[in-house]
């Protein structure tokens, strides 16, 4: 068999430089306790444009670097939303706003969001996985009335305080969309679900024949919600998953990010949940 | 399978002598090549400088086994009556270690400037053809056109390869089951193919490009005989039936996909050091690495280096690597090279060199682990369901 399909239909410009372009934190936005959207505008050349759903290299200067999804889109400034979870991004993280980061990509394929005119579009997104959805779901919205199907935003974290841009979500709410949040553990006070984002998907109005699924979460996440998603009705090959592993140079050339035959961050990292990628994901890597 | 060398047409052969081979050697030099060849050191054939045939390991065979390597004096005058040493030409287009940038910190923040490519004109002198076939592989992961390393692509052009075809494999290679060897078929500049015999001591010689074919008229040479083309036959042919090793590849890639749970990935895990040789070795493992570092004037500077899918941080993401277990690593490693290498570029990874197996300390051979999992295709090791902790 040949490489699974990929969403967009044109190719991932295959390898950029592995030099950095230079860009300029402009801003930084806490989203909770360790989260933050960096706002970075060129200072060389911009690189293209990035489209939902595909990644940039980012470096730390004299750190290192790590693959960061693209979150937001204001050209030429781009958004990126970064957990301080490791050395690179703490240092990403705490940057001085005016201080230089470096830039590679874009790099992968996206979530073809043009190709969903007329479907029932479910975005299912837990704890920072909804960072590379979010542009998604702008686009949706942007669709709706001209597209005819109906749009869901499922969001699962971890707590209530974990939730990413609130105000993006009551925001798709007015705009229409069908926006529900689910939290593992709530404090008092917390009036929404409690629970994994697959216990809100009875409640999601959507049509299988016609709905398409992008989602972006941890792999055990995307694992249970593809399955349930299927058996629901919704064809494998109209569920789209974005999937992660190391990522090193970002053009297929440094092995690090393989999953089965799929060079992840060549063929991802959008790949569509049908055929051997749902297997690839049944199986122990471990 | 067919065992009988390929037999290009016979126009551009010449002969040459031990003494051509000098003159071939220096002929390399004045074009201004570095010249790589085999010679002794450290107990092993390597690829190091030569400036002639004294540099050449004359009297020196090689025995391999898996797990084993060692040098054995030989009566032989011959130069090339070993088999393959633990080098083969991929450091001569990835070198292990490469700088990709420099970035100082200056006044207007930071200045970022790219690292050249030291690409110096080299000559590979007495490589394997199952080692221009790696260099083949690597072309198509590491050069495909729109995707292609320019650091790869400059090493690659500025390479001049000058094969010897093989007579004397190891009991580990195995390139007869890969369509690799023991005769060279293209990819080379210039072929050799040494005789020792009541002819004497020659190289029958041949030229694949422009460039081999002038250096080849400006070498000189006697002309090829009726003989002596046939004593090449009979060195390769006797080579390739003394290949005992085989590689099972009928179906190998889907034999590998259906079977990612069987236990024989449990048993070579017990033995299996992941100490990563194997890798290193390879004539096409590609893996690289980048680090970062930094120094006391604010300067930091990219390397990219040689990886191996058997270090527990090459699968690393948040949360911890995504292979673990050296079964997952070592099966990464076997079904990626013999199976999902198929998907990604369109063929095998291995091209038969045996290297693995030679230099694996506990003697894996991955022929046999893949005749192993035939044996018992379908079997599956009793593990927790998948999902679980």
């Amino acid at each position: 068999m040949a490489r699974p399909a990929t969403p967009p239909a044109e190719a991932t410009p295959a390898r950029r430089a592995l030099t950095p372009s230079r860009y300029r934190l402009v801003g930084r936005r806490r989203e909770t306790d360790d989260t933050f959207t960096l706002r970075l505008t060129p200072i060389d050349q911009p690189l293209a444009a990035a489209r939902p759903g595909q990644f940039h290299m980012l470096t730390a200067f004299g750190i290192g670097e790590a693959a960061i999804s693209v979150s937001g889109l204001a050209s030429p400034a781009v958004d990126h939303t970064v957990r301080a979870v490791g050395a690179v991004t703490r240092a990403l993280c705490g940057l001085p706003i005016g201080g230089v980061v470096g830039v590679r990509g874009p790099f992968g394929t996206h979530w073809a969001t043009e190709e969903l005119d007329g479907s029932d579009v479910v975005v299912i997104a837990g704890g920072i996985g909804l960072a590379p959805l979010r542009e998604a779901v702008r686009a949706l919205i942007a669709r709706e009335g001209g597209g005819g199907g109906r749009l869901s935003v499922v969001v699962g974290a971890r707590a209530p305080d974990q939730l990413l841009y609130e105000e993006d979500l009551w925001r798709w709410r007015e705009a229409g969309a069908h926006v529900r949040a689910t939290v593992d553990s709530a404090p008092p006070g917390w009036t929404g679900a409690v629970g994994l984002v697959t216990t809100l998907l009875d409640a999601v109005p959507f049509d299988p024949a016609r709905a398409a699924a992008l989602v972006c979460g941890p792999e055990v996440m995307i694992r249970v919600v593809a399955a349930a998603l299927v058996d629901r009705g919704v064809a494998a090959s109209a569920i789209r998953v974005s999937l992660e592993r190391n990522m090193q140079c970002g053009g297929g050339l440094c092995g690090h990010c393989q999953l089965g035959p799929l060079l992840l961050c060549r063929d991802g990292p959008v790949v569509p949940y049908g055929g051997r990628v749902a297997r690839l994901l049944q199986e122990r890597e471990r | 399978m067919d065992v009988r060398p390929s037999r290009p047409p016979a126009d551009d052969w010449a002969v040459l002598d031990p003494q051509g081979i000098d003159r071939l050697i220096g002929a390399l030099g004045r074009r201004g090549y570095r010249t790589l060849g085999p010679v002794v050191r450290d107990g092993a054939i390597t690829l190091a400088e030569i400036a002639g045939v004294a540099d050449l390991p004359a009297g020196w065979r090689d025995a391999q086994d898996p797990g084993r390597y060692r040098l054995e004096r030989t009566e032989s005058p011959a130069f090339f009556a070993w088999a393959v040493g633990p080098h083969s030409a991929k450091a001569q287009v990835l070198p292990p270690r490469d700088r990709v940038w420099r970035a100082s910190a200056g006044a207007g923040g930071v200045e970022i400037a790219e690292a050249g490519v030291d690409a110096p004109p080299t000559a590979l002198v007495g490589i394997r053809p199952c080692d221009v076939a790696g260099l083949g592989v690597l072309d198509r992961v590491l050069g495909a056109a729109g995707a292609a390393d320019p650091a790869y692509l400059r090493r690659r052009a500025q390479t001049f390869v000058v094969v010897a075809e093989c007579g004397s494999p190891a009991a580990t290679c195995f390139c007869t089951s890969m369509g690799t060897g023991p005769d060279a078929r293209s990819g080379f500049d210039l072929a050799l193919t040494e005789l020792v015999d009541g002819g004497g001591h020659r190289f029958l010689s041949r030229s694949a490009t422009g460039a081999g074919a002038a250096l080849l008229r400006a070498v000189g040479g006697a002309s090829a005989t009726t003989i002596d083309r046939r004593s090449r036959d009979g060195v390769l042919g006797d080579a390739a039936a003394r290949i005992r090793r085989r590689l099972d590849r009928d179906g190998l890639p889907a034999l590998l996909e259906r079977n990612l749970e069987h236990p024989r990935w449990d048993e070579v895990a017990d033995r299996c050091l992941a100490c990563g040789n194997c890798t290193m070795v390879c004539p096409t493992c590609f893996c690289t690495s980048v680090e970062d570092t930094t120094d006391l004037t604010g300067a930091s500077q990219r390397e990219r280096r040689w990886a191996s899918c058997y270090e527990v941080g090459h699968s690393y993401i948040h949360g911890g690597p995504v292979r673990p277990s050296t079964r997952a690593r070592y099966r990464q490693w076997l079904t990626h090279k013999l199976g999902t290498w198929h998907d990604q570029f369109g063929e095998s990874g291995c091209v038969g060199c045996g290297r693995c197996v030679t230099w694996c300390p506990v003697g894996i051979d991955l022929c046999e682990e893949v005749d192993a999992i035939r044996r018992a295709d379908g079997a599956t090791a009793a593990r927790p369901a998948p999902g679980g902790s």
